[in-house]
């Protein structure tokens, strides 16, 4: 297995890329050409396009259509936000009281900390869940495990009953939404709709934000080479095989000996944690998360941005999110001049939604393999245009025809 | 000898219809064994039951040589215990490589961890360049197994099932739409086969069944008929009146 070897060449290409991305961005801050919140858009960008990965590895690869895997990327923020918030409190009551001449006490100090987080919801103490919140070691632990179990526990239960299709799909909706009700509430001890503020301010960092961003910005190009690489290892080898034969048809993949819903349960657990991860490095760039997050409309995007990238290859799936989510933050930003229609104006901040809808639905239609498709077009690999019928038997004869054209 | 495989009292209803009714059958370690019977007889009931597909009413099935019963266990786990199945249908991935097919099914360690760290070995691809030569198909392991035509997929389905090495093969209707000359070696590699494990052959082509040269079962209405040589069992009369004499 050479790294040279044509089936490892579009992962090189995509190191290429980013790298040359990363430097480019990097100089161009350097020398003040791009703004600070611009270097922090690009950074949170990246994070989408990691957890487009994941969800390409999990519906591109595996089948498994999950419309709640921002839940995961939503809880791996609030996890990384809590020690965030909670050092940076610590800080401030410290440097407070210290004011006052005497040292303070522990019990103060605590006590002067539950208030700054949570006099906003009218309570004082610190909810249990905020326990290891004082340890960043111990907060990291449970960007990886609470995500983790909850998606092993949720896993287990749907796929033992072999809930599929768009019976799963409903029900990770209903996973992520029920997540955002409960984290709506003041007593969920995550501070209700306010969420958790002040991200952006790193513990102990004097450093000003032109450079934190760069630093983020720099871990996440990291974090996605990581896991493009090893994602790209998993599905050039085996294991890709067989995700992709449970795609395929599962139940014959169950009579060749594989324990299908261990394979599922595997994928879907991996991906959550790879989306809480992209959602730990993001939300310290994004400064603020909220319950609304974890709306069911955000996996959603999480899925069109995939579909439009084209799914079942990884770079695909890059090219989508990173297309799709810097084109929305445009539109939305509320830069793009407005259009004069004769009856009235066109707003792209309204009207953006709408441009999306469309592009899905043309994207569905007329190139379902989305813009990865057009490399296809490019190497001048041709497949077949059956309108999604299945390769049917007696047919090979037509199949090999179809292949030379 | 004892029995590979035993199935005794089986039975099966679907809404109240009896496809399986209180069926017994046997096979030893390396015997080949047709199945005959007109349609709807519950032949391939019969391997869904014994794969784990359905769950039988009453009766049990057990395999191996300590008797396990396969009735608890999972489709995968029975697949694992050393029983491989060919479909009515040819079922091959056909959007991924004879190559990669044949590596999907070699027999090998099938959890997501050892899958996980798999790595081939020279042994490995020498036994999938042989499977595929067996079949056919030794200059094709490239291409995707969608291009194949019908019967080379249904011989990748074979080489498939021999790469896992089961104890105990399942062949359903093997030579539905190939050509004489396909069928003639499918007989072959099957009557090959057979001579170190056992090997279930379900088949409506009686000049088929005649080249395979075993014993041969009958099922009608869910339960076995008759049972015994080819010449044996057309000879019998209600044989005749119930599945030759249509004919
Ligand atoms: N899943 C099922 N649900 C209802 N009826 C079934 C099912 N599977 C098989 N049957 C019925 O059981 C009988 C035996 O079917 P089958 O085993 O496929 O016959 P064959 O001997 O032709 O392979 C048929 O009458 C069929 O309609
Ligand atoms: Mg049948």
């Amino acid at each position: 297995m050479t790294l040279l070897h044509p089936r490892h060449r579009s992962a090189l290409v995509f190191i290429a890329c980013l790298a040359l991305f990363t430097i480019g961005v990097t100089l161009a801050a350097q020398f003040g050409l791009v703004s600070t919140s611009f270097v922090k858009t690009l950074g949170k960008t990246l994070c989408l396009c990691l957890a487009a990965l994941a969800m390409d590895l999990l519906w591109g690869y595996a089948g498994i259509l999950s419309l709640g895997h921002m839940a995961f990327f939503a809880l791996g923020g609030y996890m990384i936000g809590m020690w965030l918030m909670y050092a940076r409190t610590e800080e401030i009551v410290v440097a407070a009281l210290a004011n006052g001449g005497l040292p303070a006490t522990p019990e103060e100090v605590l006590q002067g900390i539950a208030t700054q987080i949570f006099g906003v919801v009218g309570a004082s103490d610190l909810p249990a869940i905020w326990s290891f919140a004082h340890s960043l070691p111990l907060q990291l632990a449970l960007v990886v495990a609470v995500p983790g179990v909850l998606a092993l526990v949720f896993g287990w239960l749907a796929f033992r009953s072999r809930v599929t299709g768009v019976y799963l799909s409903i029900l990770t909706q209903a996973m992520t939404l029920a997540l955002a009700l409960y984290l709506f509430q003041n007593d969920s001890g995550l501070r209700g709709n306010n969420g958790l503020s002040g991200l952006q301010n790193l513990p102990g960092v004097t450093a000003g934000q032109d450079a934190v961003s760069l630093w983020f910005f720099w871990a996440s190009a990291a974090a996605l080479v990581v896991a493009y690489l090893g994602l790209h290892a998993i599905v050039s080898g085996k294991f890709g095989s067989v995700i992709r034969a449970i795609r395929d048809d599962e139940a014959r993949v169950r009579f060749l000996g594989y324990s299908v819903e261990g394979y599922k349960l595997f994928v879907f657990t991996l991906t959550a944690v790879i989306c809480a991860l992209a959602g730990a490095l993001y939300y310290p760039q994004a400064g603020i998360i909220n319950p609304a997050e974890l709306a069911p409309i955000a996996s959603i995007y999480l899925a069109v941005w995939v579909a439009i990238g084209g799914r079942g290859r990884l770079y695909g799936a890059v090219i989508g999110a990173a297309l799709v989510s810097l084109l929305s933050s445009w539109f939305t930003g509320g830069r793009v001049p407005s259009i004069p229609l004769g009856f009235g104006t066109l707003h792209w901040v309204d009207w953006w939604l709408v441009l999306l809808g469309l592009t899905f639905v043309c994207v569905t239609l007329f190139a379902p393999k989305g813009i990865g498709g057009l490399f296809d077009r490019f190497a001048g690999v041709h497949s077949p245009d059956r309108k999604g019928a299945a390769l049917g038997p007696d047919q090979g004869a037509l199949m090999e025809q179809e292949a030379k054209q | 000898m004892s029995a590979l495989l035993e199935v005794s009292g089986v039975t099966v209803s679907f809404d109240g219809f009896r496809a399986i009714n209180n069926l017994t059958f046997a096979i030893g370690a390396a015997e080949l064994r047709a199945i005959i019977g007109p349609n709807g007889a519950g032949k391939s009931t019969f391997m869904d039951i014994v794969t784990g597909k359905t769950r039988p009413d009453s009766g049990s099935v057990t395999f191996g040589e300590k008797s396990v019963s396969l009735l608890k266990l999972s489709e995968a786990q029975i697949a694992r215990a050393g029983i491989g199945r060919k479909f009515q249908r040819p079922t091959v991935f056909e959007d991924q490589t004879v190559r990669e097919n044949l590596t999907l099914a070699l027999k090998a360690a099938r959890s997501p961890w050892a899958v996980l760290v798999w790595r081939k070995s020279a042994a490995d691809e020498a036994r999938i360049v042989t499977l595929a030569e067996q079949v056919g198909l030794g200059d094709r392991l490239e291409q995707k197994a969608g291009i194949l035509s019908h019967g080379q997929k249904q011989w990748l389905e074979i080489a498939m099932l021999l790469a896992q090495e089961p104890k105990l093969l399942l062949v359903d209707e093997p030579a539905a739409g190939m050509t004489l000359a396909e069928r003639e070696k499918t007989t072959e590699l099957l009557v090959d086969i057979a001579k170190t494990r056992a090997v279930v052959v379900v088949e409506h082509d009686m000049d088929f069944v005649r080249r395979l040269n075993c014993k041969v079962t009958v099922l009608h209405e869910g339960a076995v008929l008759a049972e015994g040589s080819l010449d044996h069992v057309t000879k019998n009369q209600t044989v005749i009146d119930v599945y030759l004499g249509r004919g």
